[in-house]
């Protein structure tokens, strides 16, 4: 029997841990310092805005640790001592390990703007970060958001739920225009308009600016722009949450470096979720997936080589999605914000504006390369078996009600996508009739 | 907004006060033409106005106090005729002297000799309750003694109230009729004025309450829930519980303080059915507005909801119909009062005597009913669950569904998800539906024999415990009352048989299931979180597999709420339905949990 010991209680350690356990006896020892037990931390905004209570986003209820002999330690790590296979904790204890996991999460970045250190001032990423924007935005008027990702318009609902007024500073033309295609980003853009959001696109921020008490007072954007507001929202990425290996010897770049089969450097020292940086590339992937579903599925793939099954991590087509205030977003495959000259492309927008879908294929194989659906909800499992099989666009064309997720009754479109797709592109002839 | 908003809340509040201040109001004024014309037994009549005289032809202030000297009055009648009829101990020692060995009931008939109503009631007495001593040995007068005052005990106990005087539902009947009979007062010359005070004014405020949401985007909106006094059983909330809860308890055991608001939907029944309102009448009218006012709130929160829109239209559609108007008017057309969509053993009186007789007694239609009745238990229930769910019933066309799913809405969160809940769950909703077949067949038995006695129990007292405890205590006042603080569902997840019925097809033989879309479920927990029925759905959709949850409703607002699009409500083909738990996205591993 093993001492196996994982720091990080997130999706990607807690999952690593629930496998381990399935396949093993091993003693498991989850070390955390943010919350005593799992949560999901993709569910934070929903706590502030009321839908639920803490208590309502931890997936497994508390009994369940114990019943499946994973030991939870609440403390802080505060260096990796590979030499004695140990780890030193906060607390002044040490633990030893057999095998580490490392699944630490990341952290909110922060570009050194003047005045970031201000009241009122944070970034989303922690349970602590919920309760510090709970206490920061107490009878705040105007909030100002700088940086337009997920967490960024995460925060804009979070603001806007409490009626709190919100302009939102984007570096790109429109909102998320580094990771969708102009006419979503658009699509979106107008959606959060429609919701009060005050979205200043081609703008950055210059600096922050506090009032006496060192509380935030207005800012200052890049165009020379001042807006008063007493909360500012920090959302411009995160990066991996890693000081505390520094001097441990485990490599480091970004994030802990690791091959295809999750080992660092360090024989026995694994890591998994956000924090990792990939040695070896992935077509069409970054080296660092900051997304709860790669954290889930490395802490698969971690436990079956602990438990003797030395595994690769391999993950199949890229998959995310989202939702932004009301409109719902999935993807499949790989639907870059610009097309490369070898892509062609098909994008559908529903005349209320709140729905569409975009294709993307390679123009001389025909083959599907992604897709971006908003509104429409997709099946996970046909666009799964379709990108692995290289399926043409004809047949993902030919397909989608198949791939169709709706609730029963919903208006369906794909009639209407079909005609539109075969009107545009003619030389495609349908293989199938399709009726008005 | 705010403006319609708050405006709206206060017409609502004011209608709702006046509405419970009319418990308070008015006077009560007996006549014995009243009296008479509500005891409709001159017997009993006679004895009434021997001790009603102080009581006629007076004002008495409250409903309180009039209910008080009509209990006083029925004690005292009550206790005249116990003393009466009671068999004394002059009458045994006469038995007993007469000295027959064996027994014989010959003798009891030659001590009551003279035909005075007492002795007739004395000698037919002790012949029912006395039966089983007839031929008995008795080696000495003193235990043939004991023996006849067991009996004695027992018919002063049992027999002498029942025929003679007023027994307890004869009481409850009369109370209620003679305080509605003789109130008096501001509601009762202009019900309709305060129809419009109290019930008009709910309506109206509570529908600008509702409609400004139109203003917000349509999609999910449970801002603040949790910080609401009302949704997260704080003071408002428990408020609201506890008045739920007084009022079943008037309803279902104290109608007699009811009566202002009974009399004030007097016009609406005349109306509809031609008779005055009893309790289920204004029971009825307000559920069926509840589900009404809350349907429109329901409609606008889910208008970018198709499913919810149908569903919600449905159940406002089957309670008005169904439940309310078609019964209502059968009445008036002196056919059977019959809720055509109502299934036991839920209708748990379904197959009850006097309800069997009157449907036998209905004619054509009446026969009708019964075989609808029971093609709906044998045919529909299975069929249907088999090609859509229990949903097609508890979250489409049931009433208790319908409240829940409109009334219970804003509720919907407060119901438990642990796993201890889970195993309570199962434990008592079972119990409630062997419970009902064990009293259903009882009472059956007793129809087809006549003998009410079945093993070691009577089915009287077994269908009563019925009636009072769950069909009352547990579908009313909790089922409704605890809305506020249990969740919505607490009667249909934890009490109600046929939706133990419905679900043991949905486990075993059905093509329902919620389907979780491959690896997208980020455990968010929205969807455990607004599940009605507790159903931890999260965990299901976290490990990637089908949720197949005899409990299941189908209400869809799992899939509404979920903010990655994983969840679907879909019926096709069986196969696969129980389908392995994966996660779709990881190439060299194919968990399977
Ligand atoms: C607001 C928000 C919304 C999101 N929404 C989505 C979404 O919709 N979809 C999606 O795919 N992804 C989403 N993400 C990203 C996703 O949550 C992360 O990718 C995922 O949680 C990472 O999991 P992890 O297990 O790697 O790390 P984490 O969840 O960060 O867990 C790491 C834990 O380790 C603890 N820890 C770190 N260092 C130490 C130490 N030295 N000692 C002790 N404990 C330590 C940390 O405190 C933390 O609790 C969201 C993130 C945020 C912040
Ligand atoms: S609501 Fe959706 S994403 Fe959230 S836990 Fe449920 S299924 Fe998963």
């Amino acid at each position: 029997m093993k001492h196996i010991v994982i720091i990080g209680n997130g999706i990607s350690g807690i999952t690593a841990a629930r496998h381990i356990r399935k396949q093993s006896s091993h003693k498991i020892t989850v070390i955390s310092s943010e919350t005593d037990y799992f949560y999901s931390r993709t569910a934070l905004m929903y706590i502030y805005m009321g839908h639920m209570k803490f208590e309502n986003t931890k997936p497994y209820e508390d009994w369940f640790w114990k019943k499946n002999k994973i030991e939870l330690l609440r403390d802080h790590v505060v260096s990796v001592l590979p030499s004695s296979k140990s780890v030193a904790l906060a607390s002044g204890q040490t633990i030893r390990y057999d095998i580490l996991i490392l699944a630490t999460g990341s952290k909110s970045n922060l570009f050194g703007w003047p005045g970031q250190e201000l009241k009122g001032v944070q970034g989303l990423y922690s349970y602590p970060d919920l309760m510090a924007m709970e206490e920061n935005t107490k009878k705040v008027k105007h909030a100002v958001l700088v940086g337009g990702g997920l967490i960024g318009v995460e925060m804009a609902e979070m603001l806007r739920s409490r009626n709190i007024q919100v302009t939102f500073l984007v570096r790109e033309a429109e909102f998320w225009n580094n990771v969708l295609p102009l006419q979503e980003a658009s699509l979106i853009s107008r959606h959060l308009r429609k919701h009060h959001v005050d979205l200043k696109v081609n703008t950055e921020l210059q600096k922050i600016e506090g009032d006496a008490e060192g509380r935030v007072k207005c800012i200052v954007t890049s165009a020379g722009e001042t807006i008063d507001c007493q909360f500012v929202g920090l959302t411009v990425g995160v990066s991996p949450n890693i000081e505390f290996l520094k001097g441990s010897g485990i490599e480091t770049n970004r994030g802990v470096l690791v091959n295809e089969f999750l080992e660092t450097n360090i024989a026995d020292i694994y890591a998994i979720g956000d924090c990792v940086e990939r040695t070896y590339t992935l077509p069409g992937r970054r080296n660092i997936e900051q997304v709860w579903y790669t954290g889930r599925m490395m802490g698969e793939v971690v436990a079956q080589t602990v438990c003797g099954n030395k595994t690769r991590y391999e993950p199949g087509p890229w998959f995310n999605s989202a939702k932004f205030f009301d409109i719902e977003y999935q993807t499949y495959g790989q639907v870059a914000p610009t097309r490369h000259p070898d892509e062609e492309e098909f994008y559908w927008e529903h005349s209320s504006g709140k729905k569409a879908m975009h294709l993307v294929w390679n123009k001389t194989s025909k083959q599907f390369l992604g897709i971006n659906t908003f509104g429409i909800r997709l099946r996970h499992e046909c666009f799964d078996a379709w990108l692995r099989a290289n399926r043409n666009i004809h047949f993902i064309v030919d397909h989608l009600e198949e791939a169709n997720f709706d609730p029963e009754f919903f208006a369906r479109h794909e009639s209407e996508i079909i005609q539109d797709f075969y009107q545009q592109f003619p030389q495609y002839k349908p293989r199938k009739i399709v009726k008005a | 907004m705010k403006a319609v908003k708050l405006t709206g809340l206060l017409i609502f509040l004011t209608g709702f006060a006046i509405f419970n201040s009319l418990f308070f109001v008015g006077d009560y004024y007996l006549t014995p033409e009243t009296a008479q014309r509500i005891i409709a037994n001159p017997s009993r009549e006679e004895l009434f106005n021997a001790e009603a005289a102080k009581l006629f032809n007076t004002t008495v202030e409250s409903n309180v106090t009039f209910v008080k000297r009509l209990t006083e009055i029925f004690n005292r009648i009550n206790q005249k005729q116990l003393q009466h009829y009671q068999i004394t101990e002059e009458d045994i020692e006469a038995i007993a002297t007469q000295r027959s060995t064996p027994f014989s009931l010959a003798t009891v008939d030659s001590v009551f000799r003279d035909n005075t109503p007492i002795s007739i009631f004395k000698k037919k007495a002790l012949h029912d309750f006395g039966g089983w001593l007839e031929g008995q040995s008795f080696n000495a007068s003193a235990d043939l003694k004991l023996q006849l005052q067991k009996v004695a005990a027992t018919i002063y106990t049992y027999g002498i109230i029942n025929n003679t005087g007023f027994d307890r539902y004869l009481r409850k009947d009369l109370t209620y009729a003679l305080t509605k009979a003789s109130a008096n007062g501001p509601v009762k010359n202009n019900p309709d004025l305060f129809l419009l005070l109290t019930i008009g004014l709910c309506i109206a405020g509570a529908l600008l309450f509702i409609l400004p949401r139109l203003s917000l985007e349509p999609g999910i909106k449970n801002n603040g829930i949790f910080f609401h006094a009302m949704k997260n059983t704080g003071w408002l909330g428990i408020v609201t519980g506890s008045w739920l809860i007084l009022f079943y308890i008037l309803l279902y055991f104290l109608p007699q303080y009811m009566t202002n608001w009974i009399s004030m939907v007097d016009p609406v029944s005349l109306k509809l059915n031609g008779y005055e309102a009893g309790r289920f009448f204004l029971y009825g009218f307000l559920y069926t507005l509840c589900i009404l006012v809350m349907g429109v709130r329901m409609l606008i929160h889910y208008r970018h909801s198709k499913y919810q829109i149908l569903r919600t239209l449905s159940v406002m559609f089957f309670q008005t119909a169904f439940a309310f108007l078609i019964p209502e008017i059968l009445i008036r057309l002196n056919q059977p009062y019959f809720d055509f969509k109502n299934i036991w053993p839920l209708d748990y009186d379904f197959f009850f005597d006097n309800e069997l007789d009157k449907l036998i007694a209905g004619g054509g239609l009446g026969l009708f009913m019964l075989g609808w009745g029971i093609a709906l238990i044998i045919i529909a229930v299975p069929v249907l669950v088999y090609f859509f769910g229990k949903r097609w019933y508890c979250s489409w066309v049931c009433g208790c569904g319908g409240l829940a799913e409109t009334l219970g809405d804003p509720y919907r969160q407060l119901s438990d998800k642990s796993l201890r809940s889970w195993k309570v769950e199962r434990w008592m909703i079972h119990g409630v539906l062997v419970f009902a077949v064990v009293m259903t067949a009882a009472v059956l038995y007793t129809y087809f024999t006549k003998s009410s006695w079945v093993f070691f129990f009577d089915s009287y007292v077994l269908r009563e415990i019925y009636g009072v405890f769950i069909g009352a205590g547990f579908a009313g006042v909790v089922g409704t009352g605890f809305y506020p603080l249990m969740g919505n569902r607490v009667w249909c997840r934890f009490g109600c048989p046929l939706a133990a019925y419905l679900g043991l097809i949905q486990r075993f033989k059905s093509r329902f299931r919620i389907t979780t879309n491959g690896g997208q479920c980020i455990s968010c927990g929205n969807c455990s979180t607004y599940c009605e029925m507790g159903i931890d759905v999260r965990w299901y959709a976290q490990r990637g597999q089908n949720i197949v949850r005899s409990s299941c409703v189908g209400c869809g607002i799992c899939s509404a709420v979920c903010p990655r699009g994983v969840l679907n409500l879909e019926v096709k083909d069986e196969a696969g339905r129980f389908g392995k738990p994966i996660l779709i996205g990881n190439n060299n591993i194919k968990i399977v949990e």
